[in-house]
């Protein structure tokens, strides 16, 4: 099935929250992520960053290039700080604000879990974003949980490849019974910028996990990150969908609607993904296959349980 | 309204008339019966406040950055290896100038577990920049979180409130609790300095560079400082408003005094009666009971224990390798004075061993006719 990218109107013309003049990398993906994000969100928005990448390049004192107010926190504090900002928004009748948290994959998958699971069970109303580059970039490119199977790392150089399955953070957070929970990309900008203002309407603890090219630690040509994270959607490594709470009339009735929200404009390879990145030049056939497999294994889940949603709709 | 209440509730209490917005909490043996009270409290409605139910102390003082920076009046309080896990976060706060207030009920922490009463947690914080006051008595503790709000506000500096696990967080007492609305004239709202707002957007904490951090540091000193400066004056409009007054230091009898026994927290009301006994002998004591101990009153404690031909201090709490640290201070306080008596330290009451009077007239005795040496410590009571 083909697929056009809208853009929508509001993103070419709305007010610029991020400006320019950060020290991100060529072809980082997480700034063009923010720079949507932030048109959906507003202006009332309450960014809190632990340490990663964003938080040393979106500014350095006495300078930041945001254009909301900004919270920095410990590493693994982001989630509860956000759920502090909150509480005191809401206890002084702050009306029509977002706290979003804006963390890495560390921040999120590993030292971050505690106080995120924490924030999430208790349904704080806050925006978690994970932009997951699937390692720990800022310090030099060490393996997280949520590096996948095959990676060159600096802590799984050749011949000590990370062997284990990168952590499923989308199910861990559907586990809290969130009110949603989403992935994105910034391959596909027209889902990302609706997914942010679903997100901005919807009160209690929200999730949502962005795909974020690192061409330093993904090995690839700065040029080539949009398409390759395309690529990554195009091979169902990184499906894009939303599962989003649905209120019970009756209590204990709630459920949860599934929708895959991007239908690639056409379908590769797990090789052809892993071959376009130089991290993945020294994993084996057989991690291909096992890759393939558990992208295949995702989708044809994902196609169930949407299947399940729109039969209950019926 | 006087009521008799455990220390715990009074310090509750002291929350509620400060008209908290944010309160964060983990469980903790022998903290918990503040909070439960306080969330009792919420649910009475009587305190119009958010309760966040944290997964741990370390969320319990992270959630207050994100509230104390968004303009709202915070609490949180802990024990023992509670705030032992804050403490990176009590770095922060403290560095942020979030004037955040807790209450630690001092609880012994070791490679062993002991829930008993010890001030080795909250000394293992006193390089993070928070203000600490240690406190005797039930009373003290309801007016000490009403002037640790007052006084943190205009430092911008958090505040802990430091006190005895049982001995005074579940010892009842009479306690006046104050009218709400003379509270509310000697503690206005809290307003930032500066303020999260939407139309003004500023970035709170971020990256410092060399260029910049040092500078930082040495606002955060200046602010421990100045605090020095408006306790004393904090005193006064507490004192002007409510009739009782709380100095740096409290001192008993010690003008003329030839020992002076210096302690902190509950031993101190058991260290009266001994003074009292002494004196009616005609021995030369006094007594001098630390409040503040961050930042330290340096100039305060050379006036009082200046004139002293020697001074007795009495820690309940072990920096190993070093020994007592309120005596390892307060030598380090005296030392650049012209009149600097030998300082000798007695261990004591460790892990909630109970320090009766007839241990602290034993300390006493035993300084004065075993003649110790200044620099080894007395591990008084040690079971040999």
């Amino acid at each position: 099935m083909q697929r056009k990218i809208a853009i929508p109107r509001e993103l070419l013309v709305d007010e610029e929250l991020m400006l320019p003049g950060m020290t991100s990398c060529q072809g980082c993906a997480a700034p063009i992520s923010m720079k949507i994000a932030l048109k959906a969100l507003g202006n009332r928005t309450v960014i809190v960053f632990p340490a990663c990448c964003f938080c040393v390049f979106q500014g350095g004192y006495p300078y930041t290039n945001l254009k909301v107010p900004v919270i920095h926190c410990p590493f693994e504090t982001s989630a509860v700080v956000a759920s502090g900002a909150a509480a005191a928004l809401d206890v002084r009748g702050e009306k029509d604000t977002t706290v979003m948290v804006w963390a890495g994959d560390g921040g999120t998958f590993d030292i971050g879990i505690q106080a995120l699971s924490g924030a999430a069970e208790r349904n704080d109303n806050i925006l978690f974003v994970c932009y997951d580059n699937e390692a720990y970039m800022n310090t030099g490119i060490q393996r997280s949980s949520a590096t996948p199977m095959g990676a060159w790392t600096t802590t799984t150089p050749a011949g000590a490849l990370k062997s284990e399955p990168k952590k499923d953070i989308e199910q861990i957070m559907l586990a809290h019974h969130i009110a949603y929970m989403a992935t994105a990309s910034p391959a596909y900008p027209d889902d990302l910028y609706r997914k942010f203002q679903k997100a901005r309407q919807i009160t209690g603890m929200k999730f949502i996990h962005l795909l974020s090219a690192c061409p330093s630690g993904w090995r690839i040509d700065p040029a080539d990150s949009v398409r390759i994270m395309r690529m990554a959607t195009q091979s169902r490594v990184f499906p894009i969908y939303e599962v989003t709470k649905q209120t019970g009339a009756v209590p204990g009735e709630d459920t949860w609607e599934y929708d895959i929200t991007v239908i690639p404009e056409k379908e590769v390879p797990v090789s052809d993904y892993l071959k376009s990145q130089g991290r993945f030049r020294l994993m084996t056939d057989d991690m291909v296959v096992k890759i393939q497999k558990q992208a295949d294994r995702k989708w044809r889940d994902l196609i169930e349980k949407r299947d399940a949603t729109r039969l209950a709709c019926v | 309204m006087k009521k008799a209440i455990k220390g715990n509730h009074a310090v509750s209490h002291g929350v509620r008339l400060s008209r908290v917005g944010v309160i964060s909490a983990y469980p903790i043996t022998p903290q918990t019966t503040i909070v439960e009270e306080l969330s009792e409290m919420c649910a009475r409605r009587e305190i119009d406040a958010r309760f966040i139910k944290v997964e741990s102390e370390h969320s319990a003082m992270a959630s207050l950055i994100g509230a104390a920076t968004a303009g709202a009046r915070t609490f949180t309080a802990s024990s023992g290896n509670g705030l032992l896990l804050m403490h990176e976060v009590l770095h922060w706060t403290a560095g942020a100038r979030l004037p955040i207030v807790m209450a630690d009920v001092n609880r012994a922490v070791s490679g062993v577990w002991n829930i008993w009463a010890e001030q080795t947690d909250s000394l293992a914080q006193r390089d993070t920049g928070w203000i600490q006051i240690y406190c005797e008595s039930s009373q003290e503790l309801l007016d000490g979180v009403l002037m640790a709000y007052r006084l943190a506000e205009k430092v911008m500096l958090p505040v802990m409130i430091a006190y005895d696990a049982f001995f005074l967080s579940h010892t009842t007492e009479i306690v006046d609790i104050p009218d709400a609305d003379v509270v509310d004239r000697f503690l206005p709202p809290y307003e930032p300095p500066v303020q999260l707002n939407f139309d003004d957007p500023r970035m709170f904490g971020g990256f410092f560079s060399t260029d910049y951090f040092y500078e930082h540091r040495y606002t955060v000193q200046q602010a421990s400082q100045e605090a020095l400066n408006v306790y004393p004056e904090v005193c006064r409009e507490f004192n002007a408003h409510f009739g009782r007054s709380y100095d740096l230091v409290e001192t008993w009898l010690t003008d003329d005094a030839d020992t002076i026994l210096v302690t902190a927290g509950a031993i101190t009301s058991v260290s009266r009666i001994v003074i009292e006994r002494l004196r009616s002998q005609g021995e030369k004591v006094g007594l001098m009971k630390l409040r503040m101990f961050r930042p330290i009153p340096v100039e305060c404690w050379r006036k009082v224990l200046g004139n002293a031909s020697r001074v007795v201090v009495i820690d309940r709490n072990l920096s190993v390798g070093v020994g007592g640290v309120f005596a390892a201070e307060i030598r380090s306080a005296l030392y650049a004075s012209d009149r600097h008596p030998p300082v000798y330290s007695a261990i004591a009451g460790l892990g909630g061993r109970d320090v009766t009077p007839e241990d602290v007239e034993g300390i006493l005795h035993s300084m004065k006719v075993d003649d110790p040496s200044p620099d080894i410590p007395l591990y008084w009571g040690l079971k040999r």
